[in-house]
């Protein structure tokens, strides 16, 4: 964080995601809910942005933004009426108190940690940086990711055959 | 160049803002004040020319759909029917704008603005001269498919919130085929950016400039995939059914009037000139042109391509009748996306075997233009001929988890 333009823009940036994190969680219509938590991504690709990782910046709104909001919107669309509002459930308060004991997580660690100098230098260019590590370092991974999806396709296409 | 950074070369505007941008540098004013100024500057200029190019089009596509389908079209407005978009820009912003009383009215007034941002948004990294580009990425190649891919989403809340059968219909379509086609558009641009080695645009430019040769030879079948995936993407008739007036009235826009229309149609022709631009830059060597660039201005030789692409859309508008919606899904899923897998596999193999060989790319490249040409026809029409010999259905039939789970039995026409 070095000028005041970089500050603000977290800011700005911080307030649209956690804004709209919270329409998420209030709004009763599932499907208002689902451009909510578009925004929300949005404003992580921003931040993203922010800390010159452009790559995982464009794939945050190719997939979360642009794809798997489009698969949530499928879902509520296929879900029966009298099941897709976002209604009050015993469950609530298990949940917040899973919200809260993640929020306590995460701040302890950013007090806990250390901030080097080095975390302020951005990379140059992440494109072929991440490209590089999944294709030597962490490359079975990879591959056990895209079998796994493989499969997954299959399954859709069995569920869905013509016979 | 010669005459670089000389504001009045026009041959890149470029140099006027550069020029501009300095003079701004030397009177001591903040440093973020040039950054905003040539930020502000760059987007009305990109608006301006958007607008500007939709209002010629409008008029031009109406005139050249006519011209096919042996009519006049409109020719009262002005010299030519010239004055026509303006006169119906006029009509759409003084018309009522009618939400239906089911609605859901915050989804039915966000949908237009939803769609209109990603498509002016992706104009950013459009580079129409060697600096005349707002944002230069480097993943600009993958910024343009990102931001593009978000406007689907609010194409859907306009049919979801509209409370109508046939826009939900037209954008359950919407969502469907842009998920079939988004496959196929980036297996072909993952084609180039396989050839080129980066997935920014201004690299890929430079590419062809380099090696004296445009991808449109290199990557035949990549260009073929990516402009009918991209014709589905924006709407354009031979796939346009998720607004197809003839079986669902217009789909997701039934509900919509007056200037919210109108943002609908700007946020075609701008999406549409935004695939025009990309293959005009990856496939047809950007604001180059053999040399010609020193003496023409690149932004001009750009635009001319540009509209040469966009052309080619209208031409296809008015040749081909619109595919049946099983048709264009089956068309993505066993033709194109095949094609698209071999492609990459192709140039795959092609990069490696220049890198392993080091033979001079004079030698190579022509190597690999009639090589890669001669496969796609090859491809193509094999695969057509096997396809052929599978006689398509006239009837869709039903899936398994329909007929166990779906309520609604129709009687196949042989029981009756």
């Amino acid at each position: 964080m070095t000028g005041v333009g970089e500050v603000a823009a977290f800011w700005i940036l911080a307030t649209i995601t956690v804004g709209s994190a919270v329409v998420v969680a209030l709004v009763r219509d599932l499907v208002r809910a689902v451009v909510a938590l578009v925004g929300s991504f949005l404003g992580v690709a921003g931040l993203f942005i922010l800390l010159s990782a452009e790559f995982l910046a464009v794939v945050q709104v190719l997939i979360y933004a642009g794809a798997i909001s489009i698969l949530m919107v499928f879902a509520i669309a296929l879900t029966p009426r009298s099941a897709r509002d976002n209604a009050e459930t015993a469950m609530r308060w298990l949940a917040l108190a899973l919200a809260l004991a993640m929020v306590g997580l995460l701040i302890a660690v950013a007090t806990v940690t250390e901030w080097g100098p080095q975390a302020k230098e951005g990379f140059q260019e992440t494109a072929s940086a991440i490209g590089e590590a999944l294709l030597n370092r962490y490359v079975l991974p990879f591959e056990v990711a895209s079998v796994l999806l493989l499969a997954a396709m299959l399954g859709a296409v069995v569920m869905v055959r013509e016979d | 160049m010669t005459l670089l950074d000389s504001w009045w070369d026009l041959r890149d505007l470029g140099h006027a803002v550069a020029a501009f941008l300095e003079w701004l540098g030397d009177r001591g004013v903040p440093s973020w004040l040039p950054y905003l100024v040539s930020t502000l500057v760059g987007l009305m200029a990109l608006l301006l020319w958007a607008l500007l190019s939709q209002l010629f089009f409008i008029w031009a596509e109406r005139r050249l759909l006519a011209r096919i389908q042996v009519r006049l079209g409109p020719n009262r407005a002005g010299p030519f029917g010239l004055l026509q978009p303006v006169a119906d820009a006029l009509k759409v912003l003084s018309k009522e704008m009618i939400t239906p009383r089911g609605a859901d009215k915050v989804l039915f007034w966000l949908a237009p603005i939803g769609v209109v941002v990603p498509a002016i948004v992706a104009l950013g990294v459009i580079p129409f001269g060697q600096r005349m580009v707002l944002a230069d990425l480097n993943v600009g190649l993958l910024f343009i498919v990102a931001v593009s891919s978000t406007a689907t989403l609010f194409v859907f809340l306009a049919g979801w919130g509209s409370a109508n059968k046939y826009s939900l219909l037209g954008a359950m379509r919407s969502v469907a085929m842009l998920i079939s086609y988004e496959v196929v558009q980036v297996l072909a641009l993952l084609a180039v950016a396989v050839f080129v080695g980066s997935i920014r645009l201004g690299d890929i430019v430079s590419w062809q400039g380099r090696y004296n040769t445009w991808l449109i030879f290199l990557q035949p079948l990549g260009l073929l995939g990516f402009l009918i995936a991209s014709s589905v993407e924006v709407n354009r008739t031979p796939s346009d059914i998720a607004e197809a007036e003839s079986e669902i009235v217009a789909g997701y826009h039934t509900e919509y009037g007056g200037i919210r229309w109108g943002m609908f149609q700007m946020a075609e022709y701008i999406a549409g000139f935004v695939v025009a631009a990309t293959v005009a830059v990856l496939w047809l060597g950007g604001w180059t042109l053999w040399g010609l660039e020193e003496w023409v201005p690149g932004w001009l030789i750009f635009l001319i391509k540009l509209y040469g692409v966009f052309f080619l859309f209208i031409w296809l508008r008015g040749t081909l009748p619109r595919l049946r919606i099983d048709q264009l899904m089956g068309f993505a899923w066993k033709f194109l996306l095949p094609l698209m897998l071999l492609n990459v596999l192709l140039a795959g193999l092609e990069m490696v075997v220049w890198k392993e060989t080091e033979a001079p790319a004079e030698v190579v490249l022509p190597i690999w233009a009639v090589g890669n040409i001669a496969i796609g026809v090859g491809l193509v029409v094999g695969w057509a001929l096997l396809m052929g010999h599978l006689r398509p259905r006239n009837r869709p039939a039903r899936s398994l988890l329909v007929r166990e789970v779906g309520q609604i039995y129709y009687r196949p026409l042989e029981e009756v």
